[in-house]
């Protein structure tokens, strides 16, 4: 039998004049958790999605168990018993497990869906690989944990030898995710092979047995996990040296510029309150830090307080002014400056240039117009400036449309503005989401900058190692509601998981 | 912009034309195989086939669409989808008959007044579809396709009322006083239809690129047609552009409307139960102009060249319906294969893959 289960070779890829894969090679060995690390665009996804055939390679072959094999699509991928599990996850939410698991492959009795056979295979396959999961229970009341659980068992169903996991904790809590890498190495265990991809190498160090790094669409070195430490990995990837700590200012609060009190959000369409009695105060010089799951209230939060959902009742106060009824042009140009957790729905106009992006908070001021001209002299000088200041990149001038741009910078766009504002109040809602590791560097350095000029920082991230490197206080929403308060120097990851995931809660003084 | 981009842009459209054109040949051949070729050059000849009448008569056609065209593409350019445009020419084309006949100005008010008065009633009529998708979320695209046929039945009723001429089944026709002033125009084009109308058309199409371009309003539209979420939240109060941006680009089809019935041709509203094709036939000219309310002179003089070349094609006996048939061929081809211009690199790139995998097989 042949040493490797799947070989990629020298496989390149382009995309226009943009070179994704330079010859990139990986081979991953019968039963192993290979590890698949790099950065956001180092050609990780790509690579995978050649794999699953969504993409043909330009050159370069693969070979699955020793034969060379042309994938021209998922169909073939499923064939050749890959399976992945995608980082947004594709079921039909009001389907129950098992549905979702014979979706495509059932057994027909006269015409009709048999669920026998199935069922008894599910219950079997989630004894053996200690899933703990019910097949009659709906998809859309299960916790993201368990409905990744329900994407693993599809894989396991179709007897897949080989499992992708895209990014597979990013939406889980510490606790599921220690959950999830046992069931892993469960997986390897039974002979499956395994490619897992992430950006974290506390888990790849964990379960991973060999690793593959990318960087900038090339593969530069495969190692062996064991032997190597994160530094050395964290290295590779990024290929510099980075620290971990970001110098600090000693904390000192100043007066309370941001208070919501008694804030409560409806949602129709839920039938239930997204918002539940929020109350905190956001202190000048300090980062308070909103943490836990996705979809537990607090892009509702960011909503309410910007002004972009004003379906609560409450009061918000900013800088002693209550602006809870006021519009959200009020509330940009009275302090509070925001960026938003989608930049691409939210944040920027893709189709707009560089400079129109620039002055999109401010192009009404009579800096930037004249009876309701545009002033293009001035507006051409303030880009400019701005592009230097935030050390903005693009293949042309100001006149480039955001959308050829690469994250970071398009980041760095909304960053400049919204700091330019020069409000008392930054919000920024995930603001290193799907930033490479340089970035995400520079964007956090960014925002202790303002919170050591006295800014109020109100940050989400469901990020952990985020929230205890930048917050000064961390608030944990949980179904919509405030579970704890913790000083990050006092308290554990392992501790906000508890309260993050609704197991542990407390009584907070107002 | 510079040279090279320019022409970048131009040329799909004029390939886009050319298909067109010979998909218009193609159908020629399928009517009338005799005199398919000299239908042809008529059309291809088009403004030039009558002469310097027909150069007139060029951009006397050219006039309503441009306006129509001018207030679509603002439309589109603002993401509001007006397909309104029959219902509001034909109100503005009313009120300036209606104003045109009972006015008691003497001098160019005669004119001018029923101008503005259209202007009003389109934005004033868009307005309604501008509300209901502001504050009821009602598609815009719905609600200006019913309020066409509203506005249809609605102008028949009136004029049955008010300027019926029950002898033509038609209003009554706009007085000489009324008409729009051919400024000498009448004795360079003889014969011809053409009078200040196209000029007026030009200036609101300066009037409507400054407007974009050179703006905060435009910066606001323009951002709210891209990304609509970004500008709420970035404080653009969306509500209201979005019935501004219907306001205005009412009161330009309107104006088309008067543009066309104040016209010295003497034309006047027919109280039939069809929708004014000018109405739709905005919608390609504004596609043809990528929106650019520049490019839309261009390509209504465009509409309006193959409109006469039409009508000099009856003279090889095509009947008037096929006449028709040929122009929406031409238009409706143009528009589509612009289309596929735009994606033309995603074409060619999946027709070479084909090729070599053709080529591999053997």
């Amino acid at each position: 039998m042949n040493e490797y289960i799947i070989e990629m070779k020298n496989i390149t890829k382009n995309f226009g004049r943009i070179k994704a894969l330079d010859n990139v090679t990986l081979q991953v060995k019968h039963g192993e958790i290979h590890a698949l690390l790099g950065e956001n665009g180092a050609g990780k996804s790509t690579l995978m999605s050649i794999l699953f055939g969504m993409n043909s390679p330009d050159e370069g072959h693969i070979k699955i168990e020793g034969i060379e094999r042309k994938i021209q699509g998922p169909k073939d991928a499923t064939d050749y018993g890959i399976g992945m599990v995608h980082q947004h996850f594709q079921l039909v939410k009001n389907f129950t497990v098992l549905e979702n698991i014979i979706l495509g492959v059932e057994d027909k009795k006269h015409g009709l869906v048999d669920t026998s056979r199935a069922r008894e295979k599910v219950i079997d396959l989630s004894e053996r690989y200690g899933l703990h999961i019910n097949p009659d229970a709906v998809v859309s009341e299960i916790s993201l944990g368990m409905q990744q659980r329900v994407e693993i068992l599809k894989m396991l169903y179709r007897d897949n030898k080989i499992l992708i996991f895209d990014e597979p904790t990013a939406v889980l809590t510490p606790q599921e995710i220690s959950e999830l890498l046992n069931i892993i190495k469960g997986l390897s265990n039974e002979g499956k092979s395994i490619i897992f991809i992430s950006h974290k190498l506390k888990e790849i160090k964990e379960v991973g047995d060999r690793c593959t790094i990318l960087r900038k669409g090339k593969s530069i070195e495969t190692l062996t996990v064991i032997e190597n430490s994160q530094e050395k990995m964290a290295e590779l990837m990024v290929g510099r040296k980075i620290s971990d700590y970001i110098d600090k200012k000693p904390l000192m609060p100043g007066e309370a510029m941001l208070k919501v009190s008694s804030l409560n959000m409806f949602d129709k369409y839920q039938g239930k309150n997204v918002l539940n009695n929020i109350n905190f105060a956001v202190h000048s010089g300090e980062i308070v830090c909103i943490a836990g799951i996705d979809g537990n209230g607090q892009s509702e939060l960011i909503q309410a307080i910007t002004g972009m959902n004003q379906n609560y009742d409450g009061e918000i106060v900013l800088n002693g002014i209550d602006i809870t009824t006021k519009s959200i042009r009020y509330r940009n140009i009275h302090g509070i400056s925001c960026i938003p957790e989608d930049r691409h729905k939210d944040g920027l106009i893709l189709d707009y240039s560089i400079e129109q992006n620039l002055v999109s908070k401010k192009y009404f001021t009579n800096l930037f117009s004249k009876h309701g001209f545009i002033r293009f002299t001035e507006r051409h000088a303030f880009a400019k400036k701005m592009i230097q200041r935030f050390d903005i990149r693009s293949s042309g001038d100001e006149n480039t449309l955001v959308k050829e741009m690469s994250g970071g910078n398009q980041q760095k766009i909304i960053i400049a503005r919204e700091i330019d504002m020069d409000s008392p109040v930054l919000i920024a809602a995930q603001p290193t989401r799907g930033l490479d590791v340089g970035a995400i560097e520079g964007v956090q350095k960014q925002l202790i900058r303002q919170r050591d000029m006295g800014k109020s920082v109100l940050l989400i991230s469901f990020e952990l190692e985020e929230v205890f490197r930048l917050s000064d206080r961390i608030l944990i929403l949980y179904e919509g509601e405030i579970v704890g308060e913790f000083n990050p120097v006092k308290t554990s990851a392992e501790e906000l998981g508890l309260y993050m995931s609704g197991a542990k809660r407390m009584v907070r003084s107002k | 912009m510079n040279g090279k981009k320019t022409l970048k842009q131009i040329l799909p459209i004029l390939l886009c034309i050319l298909v067109g054109l010979l998909f218009g040949f193609f159908v020629l051949l399928l009517t009338n195989r005799e005199e398919a070729f000299n239908g042809f050059r008529t059309i291809l000849f088009g403004g030039f086939s009558g002469g310097i009448r027909g150069v007139g008569n060029v951009l006397y056609y050219a006039t309503p669409v441009m306006m129509v065209g001018l207030g679509i593409s603002l439309g589109f350019k603002a993401g509001v989808f007006n397909i309104g445009g029959p219902g509001q020419f034909v109100i503005g084309g009313f009120l300036a008959t209606y104003f045109a006949i009972n006015l008691p100005f003497e001098g160019p008010m005669r004119w001018i007044l029923p101008i503005i008065f259209a202007a009003v009633g389109g934005a004033v009529w868009a307005s309604i579809a501008g509300i209901l998708k502001a504050y009821f979320k009602v598609n815009v695209i719905i609600s200006t396709i019913l309020l066409n046929y509203i506005a249809m039945y609605l102008v028949n009723y009136m004029i049955k009322h008010t300027i019926y001429d029950s002898s033509t089944n038609k209003a009554l026709p706009v007085p000489k006083a009324s008409q729009l002033p051919t400024a000498g125009l009448e004795k360079l084009f003889e014969g011809s239809s053409v009078n200040i109308g196209f000029f007026i058309a030009v200036i609101f199409a300066v009037i409507t690129y400054i407007l974009l371009t050179k703006t905060n309003k435009g910066y606001e539209i323009v951002a709210t047609g891209f990304n609509p979420n970004a500008s709420k939240y970035l404080g653009m109060n969306e509500k209201f552009n979005t019935i501004l941006t219907m306001i205005i680009s009412g009161a330009l089809i309107g104006i088309g409307g008067a543009l066309m019935y104040l016209a010295s041709s003497g034309k006047s509203i027919s109280v039939v139960d069809s929708l004014a094709a000018e109405g739709f036939n905005g919608i390609p000219v504004a596609l043809l102009a990528f929106n650019n309310p520049l490019g839309v002179i261009l390509s209504s003089v465009f509409i309006g060249y193959i409109t006469v070349g039409g009508f000099y094609m009856q003279s090889y006996r095509f009947v008037p319906e096929i006449v028709d048939i040929i122009i929406a061929v031409i238009l409706y081809f143009s528009a589509f294969s612009l289309l596929i211009s735009q994606n033309l690199d995603k074409i060619v790139l999946v027709l070479s893959r084909f090729f070599k995998k053709k080529a591999g097989e053997k």
